[in-house]
């Protein structure tokens, strides 16, 4: 996060967790706005007193998230090149069929993908595993958490790098199993290590949410599924999965999101070398190392968007609710 | 349908405790048998010992004849009925019902059709589409009880099936777990901590104490003859009166008076390493208001005075409290009743007795009444073992028998 702090960074950081809280409090406000009797004087007082207390919260909220982004969509719709600063004019939607029909942005978008997919995909397999072994041990539980949690502990960039000098031809003692190759100079290869980057970091937290989810599962459940006659494959894919389903689809969310805003690990492995720059490091570069405010803040509103799209189909589609929602309306 | 047989069953978890000790048992076929105890006795542990879901540390565990030890859950042909009634919450109430027989893997027509009875049984019909979310207490209990039938297994084994439902509900669906039974006539055992649904519910009831077997009977048996103090204190409502009780020149110095005693008890009290101190134990209603009676009945029993402390009508009878100077009656069996009850640390000065009257009694709070007992329905308790001395050759006979 440290690095991703830039301007188009820290919107698109605040943005991806708003959609997730405004949406999952639908079906709880469905369910009460329709028949909407008149307020008594009381309850209109204590209404008055919630906004109050809301206030200054909220007030942040607009001065730190609002503004930024409403100000990077204004600069997306303007060319503003920063070396030159003369030739500021409002162009209108001008960079987004710059971007859009750039090759650069449709490579980027495509490892971008490539990496969500295929990482949270892993994690989740991993994570699932990693949680049913953190919930089913019983001697030592806390060791054994806590080791999994490690990599989850240690600071991207400083874990990132690790992985670099790890294998660099010469001195790194994974790069020298591979007989002088050097694999963070070809692509694939690349991809690959960025993503096992990805992958080793974030399994933990998902191990983390998916054991939560396993916590919700009553023990009964399992043990009335086994007298019924299933075996331990068929408990967990006929009674685990089904009701963890909704913690299930939450770290998937999370980790979709996140994973979608990866830059961290590709800016110290490869700094988007050979094609695999993803799309906020190519809003980074041209943001901040081009200086071409127009271009980068319209990558970085793309982003948002792809965000957004991303946690409204999670939502809609799926029907995830963030935890502690009510999801009694579903059941 | 099938015999279960548990012999010298035991568990020991790995910490070192043990929580099921030697117990043997052998449950008839179609028997409806009741393991009822204080919690932490061990009863849920050996039913799920039963069941599968608990490992038997030693004995050896027989269904239908057969060695089942080291079976899985699901190779025992049994099914299973749980206090939060577990059913899977993403599934309808026709999908619950499903879930055993689909595992099985039988057709789909077949199981339409067994889905169907069962429901038109325990009255689900209506209900089969919904979700156990829109169920209430009693319906979920009842789908609980239509996935452990429609199965047809080898044996029921419920556990603490009705405690989660309001009293009214419970007794109602306490018929029906009865009738339910009978009609299908399958082997059933079933747990619970509540001893008025031992007494009405089970063929035989087992009433277990730290992990062993105390008594093992019919519901009249162990209410007539408890062997030992625990039993006796555990079954029935109100439970049984206990008074300390001093042996003294051949009589029992009690707080009711001084109690005679027969010939039997005289030979095992003359022994010298006989107890000195017992606790004499009385049922509520083996008392009466002395002045109901005729001459016959009072030489039966004796009689004393006490204060009335509350009386509670009951209609039929009258719940009469008196409380009665001296010892309390004290043995590590009554204090365990006691905190099961949840009144370990509420006792006044003096004993509490409970008697139930006839409703005919003139009795008033506050006045001083004369109060019979019988003396041929009373039972005397070895206060260090919890021995029954009055019981002989499994009947209790009173403390004036021969």
């Amino acid at each position: 996060m440290s690095i991703n702090a830039t301007p188009a960074g820290a919107d698109v950081a605040a943005e991806a967790e708003r959609p997730t809280g405004r949406h999952a409090a639908v079906p709880g406000q469905r369910a009460g706005r329709r028949p909407r009797p008149p307020l008594s004087e009381n309850k209109r007082a204590e209404r008055r007193l919630g906004w109050l207390l809301c206030a200054p919260a909220a007030l942040v909220m607009v001065l730190v998230t609002a503004y930024p982004i409403l100000y990077s969509v204004w600069l997306s719709l303007q060319r503003f090149d920063l070396r030159f600063p003369d030739e500021r004019e409002f162009v209108g939607l001008d960079n987004y069929v710059t971007v859009l029909t750039n090759q650069f942005w449709w490579t980027a978008f495509g490892v971008t993908a490539l990496i969500t997919v295929v990482t949270v995909v892993i994690e989740l397999v991993l994570g699932m595993g990693l949680a049913l072994i953190m919930h089913r041990t019983l001697v030592g539980r806390g060791i054994v958490r806590t080791a999994a949690l490690i990599p989850y502990g240690i600071v991207t960039v400083v874990a990132a790098f690790s992985w670099r000098y790890a294998w660099t031809p010469g001195t790194g003692y994974l790069a020298n199993l591979l007989d002088g190759s050097a694999p963070l100079t070809e692509r694939a290869s690349s991809l690959a290590i960025i993503m096992l980057a990805e992958i080793w970091k974030t399994t933990p937290f998902m191990a983390l949410l998916l054991m939560a989810g396993l916590a919700l599962v009553p023990e009964d459940l399992l043990k009335a599924a086994s007298t019924d006659g299933a075996t331990g494959w068929q408990r967990f894919t006929k009674v685990m999965l089904p009701v963890m389903k909704p913690a299930i689809l939450v770290a998937l969310l999370f980790r979709t999101l996140d994973a979608f805003r990866v830059f961290d690990n590709i800016f110290v492995l490869t700094s988007g070398a050979n094609e695999t720059s993803s799309v906020s490091m190519l809003a980074y570069n041209n943001l901040i190392r081009g200086l071409n405010l127009g271009i980068g803040s319209t990558m970085s509103v793309l982003i948002f968007l792809t965000v957004a799209i991303i946690a409204f189909v999670f939502v809609k589609l799926f029907g995830t609710a963030a935890p502690g929602s009510d999801d009694g309306e579903r059941r | 349908m099938a015999d279960i047989v548990l012999d010298k069953v035991s568990k020991r978890f790995p910490d070192g405790t043990t929580a099921v000790r030697d117990v043997d048992l052998e449950i008839a076929d179609g028997e409806f048998v009741i393991l009822v105890g204080p919690s932490g006795c061990g009863k849920s542990t050996t039913l799920n010992m039963i069941a599968g879901l608990e490992d038997i540390s030693s004995g050896e565990l027989r269904i239908g004849g057969e060695r089942v030890n080291d079976k899985a859950p699901r190779e025992r042909d049994i099914a299973m009925v749980f206090q939060s009634y577990a059913l899977y919450p993403n599934m309808t109430v026709r999908e619950n019902m499903a879930f055993p027989l689909r595992l099985a893997k039988l057709d789909k027509e077949t199981i339409n059709q067994k889905v169907d009875e069962a429901a038109k049984v325990l009255e689900l019909t209506a209900l089969l589409d919904r979700k156990p979310a829109n169920l209430s207490g009693g319906q979920r209990q009842r789908v609980a009880m239509g996935r452990a039938i429609v199965r047809q297994p080898k044996a029921f084994l419920m556990d603490e099936p009705l405690s989660n439902l309001d009293a009214k509900l419970r007794v109602q669906m306490r018929t029906v777990v009865s009738r339910l039974q009978k009609q299908l006539g399958t082997t059933t055992v079933y747990v619970t901590h509540d001893q008025t649904e031992a007494m009405t519910l089970g063929d035989r009831v087992v009433i277990m104490r730290g992990g062993a077997v105390q008594q093992v009977g019919p519901p009249q048996e162990l209410y007539d003859h408890p062997r030992n103090l625990f039993v006796a204190g555990f079954i029935g409502s109100p439970s049984m009166n206990f008074l300390h009780a001093a042996v003294a020149d051949g009589r029992l110095r009690t707080a009711l008076g001084d109690v005679p005693i027969g010939d039997r008890i005289r030979r095992q009290l003359d022994g010298a390493d006989a107890p000195r101190e017992l606790i004499l134990g009385i049922r509520p209603e083996h008392f009466e208001d002395a002045e109901l009676l005729d001459e016959e009945t009072r030489r039966r029993g004796m009689e004393f005075d006490a204060p009335v402390e509350i009386v509670e009508s009951m209609g039929s009878d009258k719940y009469v409290y008196f409380t009665v100077e001296g010892e309390r009656a004290t043995a590590a069996e009554l204090e365990e009743l006691a905190a099961d009850a949840g009144a370990a640390d509420f006792s006044g000065a003096g004993s509490n007795l409970v008697t139930r009257l006839s409703a005919e009694s003139p009795v008033r709070e506050g006045e001083q009444r004369r109060v019979w007992f019988n003396l041929e329905k009373i039972h005397l308790f070895d206060p260090a073992s919890g021995r029954n001395l009055t019981l002989h050759e499994g009947r209790a006979a009173g403390a004036l028998a021969d």
